[in-house]
């Protein structure tokens, strides 16, 4: 089922935590919603849920084109899994995940036989069919987000939306969370939204990213579009580490730091203050100058731990930067803390105050 | 291996940052003994000097059986009472925030804080049937409170709904608003959430303040004198029973149907303990 929400708009009291925000979700996918904390991607997730009321004026919230605004939640037939899991601690992960079929009105209530299959089939489906009868303080962190995610199942809902769903687990069991949900949803297709602050996991998890910036809709595309090519300074910015440097555009050319660059399609420019970017991984690192297009920088820190070599550098020009490289191209280059490098922007991005290079 | 790890901690003492676990114990044991232990001993030494035969015709006598049918009774309705509408004045001020708040939240102290004879009288003057509130409800309902069992359970009313809110309270608060929203969301209904989820979290809170409320009830003497009547047989509570027996001398008797309350009390503590024991079992 698709979600469609068109200008909500949310505020409390003189905080405005949505400032008329549209957007569209097509059936069968998964989308994250990705922003700081303040950004309204929880806001909006508990309107769509209907956990929370849009602001009068705003548009509606249409499920598979069917204004859902006026009905509560428990109508809404959306299931929520919360960041602190949220589960009932007095009843066992059975009852947990029997509830929402139990609390149906007698008529349409499936019969005790029927909820157990029913409660067994989704137990082994999380992968927690051995634990039926424990209560959820018996569980780990992952496990009793998987027992939330089941119970959240249980009402065959059209619609899943997550609050932080691994916001609360260790880095380890998060990964592994991560790529269990994304098989899941490869397997049942429910329509799924989730909101995230940690952008790794929504380029890895989601079919789009939804990027999200004090109330607004920044940048809506596929992970790999959002990060390669980032429609505003705040997505360069929130995805992932940058260098920032002040330039000035004048006659074709983009002038930062020592270097220049080409930038015919703004000939028209004349002495344009631009800020440019360039993620850490886009430098080519080098002992010898090539002339234009170098940033000499003495190398204040190395991080070796990993599976690329991180470096702090501090340009000539005063520039604090941060590089990333192979292990092989750090082994060759024989760096150390103090030796002098010399920097080649391989990929910028030039930002000015109201258009994009 | 685990009996190993449990058994090494029982043997080495846990490290901690303040020292003086020997000294503090000792204290506390001795302190307990001179306050409580010892002056409760006594009472039993005291109504061990009876025979069981005068301990039972003590206590059976139908003056005595009468007060403690009064007074188990009245406490036991006072305390259901304050359970019920305890848990409504807890959830409106835990749930709600409105003008004045803070008054009513510490107003629930004041029948703590005021002495039980000042209470007493005070209710008593509200509720004789010749006038004011008292008037009111005997002249339209035909309802007489003072000097009758229901304006004893009033005055127990007062004095316990203050262990029923203080023991709900943090319960109360400890609930998380999304346990609500998760109930809602899988579609149960108001009703639902409420039985299903939020009472059976609060159900052991609402037990021990139930049970804290019964058995300072139980004990209760200068709030209730006043306003009971005390007619013997009719609105005579126990510990009343238990000052007029002393009054005439009759120590052991008072202390055998002291040891029958304290023996009350003591099944209610029990009771109490179990209650927090089970409700440990799932807490996160």
């Amino acid at each position: 089922m698709s979600i469609e929400v068109q200008n909500i708009r949310k505020t409390f009291g003189s905080f405005t935590a949505l400032d008329g925000v549209s957007l569209t979700v097509g059936a069968g996918e998964l989308v994250a919603l990705l922003g700081p904390s303040g950004s309204g991607k929880t806001t909006l997730l508990r309107i769509i849920a209907g956990l929370e009321q849009s602001d009068p004026g705003s548009g509606p919230i249409l499920f598979h084109d069917e204004d859902v605004g006026g009905r509560r939640i428990g109508d809404r037939a959306v299931g929520f899994v919360f960041q602190h899991y949220a589960l009932f601690r007095h009843m066992t992960v059975f009852d947990n995940v029997a509830f929402g079929l139990r609390v149906r009105p007698r008529k349409s209530r499936p019969s005790d036989a029927l909820i157990r299959h029913k409660v067994d089939q989704l137990l082994q489906l999380v992968q927690l069919d051995t634990f039926a009868t424990r209560y959820p303080h018996q569980l780990s962190g992952g496990q009793r987000q998987r027992v939330a995610l089941a119970r959240a199942l249980a009402i065959e809902p059209k619609v899943l939306l997550l609050d932080e769903p691994f916001g609360a687990l260790d880095a380890k069991v998060r990964q592994e969370l991560r790529r269990w949900l994304r098989r899941l949803h490869d397997e049942i297709h429910v329509t799924s939204v989730f909101v995230t602050h940690d952008q790794e996991e929504a380029l890895e998890l989601a079919d789009r990213v939804v990027v999200m910036n004090e109330g607004r809709i920044e940048q809506i595309g596929a992970p790999d579009e959002v990060f390669h090519h980032p429609a505003t300074e705040f997505v360069m910015n929130f995805l992932g580490q940058v260098n920032l440097f002040g330039g000035r555009v004048e006659e074709g050319k983009i002038h930062f730091s020592t270097v220049a660059f080409d930038a015919p399609e703004h000939a028209q420019l004349q002495n344009q203050p631009v800020k440019v970017f360039i993620r850490p991984h886009e430098f080519e690192v080098g002992e010898f100058t090539d002339g234009q297009t170098c940033i000499r920088a003495t190398i204040s820190r190395i991080n070796s731990a990993g599976p690329n070599v991180r470096l702090l550098l501090m340009a000539e020009t005063g520039e604090s930067l941060s590089v990333e490289l192979p292990q092989e191209r750090f082994r060759q280059l024989k760096l150390q803390a103090g030796s002098q490098v010399y920097l080649t922007p391989r990929g910028l991005k030039v930002f000015g105050d109201d258009y994009v290079i | 291996m685990i009996h190993l790890q449990t058994a090494r901690r029982w043997l080495r003492k846990r490290h901690s940052v303040l020292p003086g676990f020997g000294l503090t114990l000792g204290f506390a044991m001795l302190y307990l003994s001179l306050l409580v232990l010892i002056p409760l001993s006594s009472l039993f030494v005291k109504s061990a000097s009876l025979s069981w035969a005068d301990f039972w015709n003590t206590v059976s006598d139908p003056r005595v059986l009468a007060s403690f049918r009064l007074t188990f009774g009245a406490a036991l309705a006072a305390a259901l009472v304050n359970a019920v509408f305890g848990l409504i004045v807890t959830w409106v001020l835990v749930r709600y925030s409105f003008f004045g708040k803070r008054l009513v939240d510490a107003m629930i102290d004041l029948p703590f804080a005021m002495p039980t004879a000042v209470s007493g009288i005070t209710l008593t003057a509200l509720f004789v049937k010749t006038r004011g509130l008292g008037k009111l409800l005997y002249d339209w309902f035909g309802l007489e409170v003072a000097y009758t069992p229901l304006g004893i359970m009033i005055a127990l009313v007062f004095i316990g709904l203050p262990f029923v809110v203080r023991t709900l309270q943090p319960a109360l608060e400890d609930l998380d608003l999304d346990i609500e929203e998760s109930a809602a969301s899988l579609g149960a209904t108001r009703f639902q959430t409420f039985r299903l989820v939020i009472f059976p979290a609060i159900l052991p809170a609402l037990l021990t303040g139930f049970a804290l409320s019964f058995a300072r009830a139980l004990g209760e003497y200068g709030s209730v004198v006043f306003i009971a009547g005390n007619q013997p047989g009719k609105t005579e509570i126990a510990p009343l029973l238990i000052m007029n027996k002393l009054e005439d001398f009759h120590y052991r008797e008072a202390a055998a149907i002291a040891v029958i309350l304290l023996l009350a009390s003591f099944l209610i503590l029990l009771f109490i303990n179990i209650v927090q024991w089970w409700s440990r079992r799932y807490a996160i």
